[in-house]
């Protein structure tokens, strides 16, 4: 029996195994999605301290562990999926891929489930690493909001990143170009830096892009006075309809074939 | 005979530019059949056609008899592809990658088998980016082979190998023919194609210029060949035989005769040069090069 025997689910899982694999083989990807994230933790904890946030009542690192949990789910689904997938279109492997049976949709659900899984790798190392070296407390209650913003985040930023690759040309322009978009966004949305004392009108932009809303999402679930399972609708809402976007552009414009493909 | 691949009257139009400017092709079943041209000639915008990656401005084709403009997944199953320019899966070895493509099919070679087809069991648990470029081919026809597909498309498989490995993959290759593989193999190689094909057809300009076996190809049966050697140096050619001398087209140290007949006149040749007791070590007989004929049809191309 093979995976196509099996039926398009096991077949989602025959290609997600075999990405997931891919990418933890590539050193790069690996520094970049599961050890940076920590490493900032590690970083920020240490030169700003570990102390009570102004106005707020929590911890720094209660702060900082949900804002780099967006930076890793960024990093594993946009970041990460815009390289690959740029590469893997020029040099043909997406054009080989399709030359079999496998459905299109089945390679786009087996990538978007690599992602997740690696996001959802991530977060799980800076909540358990926060709670046991710097003592960060997730309320067991808020699980749940955790999950779904984080599986949302990663699903929307895979989209993105697909519909991002029909803008870039070749493998050189993508680093450059995804960093160029996310490293101002990054500052901007709460993921570094606490955005509640930014100018309103920095807050008003932010507020349009994905990043802000997956930040505030996790930032919320993370709060230790909330209550609830950490659901913040409004922030999934908005995640989702950047999913929407992103899924028509792509639909539009997303190709198999390299872009510097002769006649 | 049963007709794998049938084009009737294929065009392609890049705005004003036509790539493909009608034409006609048949390939039976079983056959290794070589589409040959000079590069920019049309050749793989045909083959993205046949494999249905390109949409085509006119004309009839049939790959299997499914029109590859609508192939779906069960027609995927029975076509296998080796492309011009396709990277190893990255982070995958040779196995791994054989893993993941077999799972992709409904009835897949066996894994082991497929290595072992192509050569490449040393290597099985390599990355296959750390292989060679030759190499990398070869596993790009295990990838194309491992569906077990009835017809497998080579775009220009050997493009930019050094001898040895061009050697190595003509045999694979030829080692389809013994699977009972229909094969369409693009190349701008002359000797590649007379050394795989059953049949081929050269294009150039988009348009079909010949077609035959590589021993037919362009007349070349009708043409004549040439007989060359030295002879030692205090013998003249004008001490030949008459009926050879007849036949001389040129001396410059070596004597070269053109003949219609090259079996006949080497053994008289031969005759002669035993009576006088001289040896003729570099003798050679050839008939006109392919690449010769080659050049002649794809002349004006670039």
């Amino acid at each position: 029996m093979t995976a196509a025997s099996r039926g398009p689910l096991a077949l989602v899982l025959h290609q997600a195994r075999f990405d997931l694999l891919g990418i933890l083989r590539n050193r790069q990807a690996r520094f970049f999605t599961l050890v940076l994230p920590l490493l900032f933790l590690i970083i920020f904890v240490g030169v700003f301290g570990n102390h009570t946030v102004k106005g707020t009542g929590v911890k720094a690192s209660t702060f900082f562990v949900p804002g780099l949990s967006a930076l890793g789910v960024i990093a594993a689904s946009f970041v990460n999926l815009v390289i690959s997938i740029t590469a893997q279109r020029e040099s043909g492997i997406l054009k080989r891929r399709r030359a079999t049976p496998v459905p299109a949709w089945v390679l786009i659900a087996g990538r978007t489930l690599t992602a997740v899984t690696i996001s959802l790798t991530v977060l799980t190392v800076l909540l358990a690493f926060g709670r046991i070296v710097y003592g960060v407390n997730l309320r067991l209650a808020a699980l749940p909001g955790v999950a779904l913003t984080a599986v949302v985040g990663s699903i929307t930023f895979c989209v993105l990143g697909y519909a991002l690759s029909t803008a870039i040309k070749n493998e050189d322009a993508a680093q450059p170009m995804v960093q160029a978009i996310m490293l101002p966004l990054y500052f901007i949305s709460g993921v570094f830096i606490i955005n509640t004392n930014l100018p309103s009108w920095l807050r008003h932009v932010a507020s349009v892009f994905p990043v802000e809303h997956l930040s505030d999402g996790l930032h919320k679930a993370y709060d230790p006075a909330a209550h609830g399972v950490g659901i913040v609708w409004s922030d999934i809402g908005v995640l989702a309809l950047w999913a929407g976007i992103g899924v028509a552009v792509a639909l539009v414009r997303f190709s198999w074939l390299p872009k510097a493909a002769v006649a | 005979m049963e007709s794998v691949v049938s084009v009737h009257g294929l065009r392609k139009r890049y705005g004003h530019f036509e790539a493909v400017a009608g034409i006609d092709l048949e390939v039976q079943r079983g056959e290794i059949f070589a589409f040959l041209g000079p590069n920019g000639a049309g050749k793989t915008t045909t083959v993205e056609i046949l494999e249905g990656f390109r949409a085509r401005t006119d004309g009839q084709v049939s790959v299997l008899g499914i029109d590859p403009a609508k192939g779906d997944a069960e027609w995927r199953n029975r076509v296998g592809a080796v492309l011009q320019e396709s990277n190893a899966e990255p982070g995958l070895t040779v196995r791994e990658s054989l893993q993941l493509y077999s799972g992709y099919y409904l009835h897949p070679r066996d894994i082991d088998e497929t290595i072992a087809l192509v050569g490449l069991e040393e290597k099985a648990d390599t990355l296959g980016p750390q292989l060679s470029g030759g190499q990398r081919r070869r596993l790009d026809v295990a990838l194309a082979l491992i569906g077990d597909p009835e017809l497998i498309f080579l775009d220009e498989p050997t493009t930019g190998f050094d001898p040895s490995a061009r050697r190595t993959a003509w045999h694979v290759i030829h080692g389809l023919r013994g699977l009972g593989k229909t094969v369409f193999l693009t190349t701008h190689y002359m000797d590649e194609a007379e050394q795989l094909a059953d049949r081929i057809a050269v294009i150039a300009d988009g348009r079909i210029v010949a077609e035959g076996t590589p021993g037919t190809l362009g007349g070349r049966n009708r043409m004549a060949a040439t007989i060359r050697f030295t002879l030692p140096a205090e013998v003249g050619s004008d001490e030949l035989p008459p009926e050879l001398r007849a036949l001389l087209a040129g001396e410059d140290g070596r004597v070269t005769l053109t003949s219609d007949t090259p079996l006949a006149h080497v053994g008289e040749l031969a005759e002669w040069a035993q009576s006088r007791g001289i040896d003729l070590p570099d003798l050679d007989v050839r008939r006109p090069n392919l690449e010769e004929v080659y050049l002649e049809l794809t002349r004006g191309e670039s």
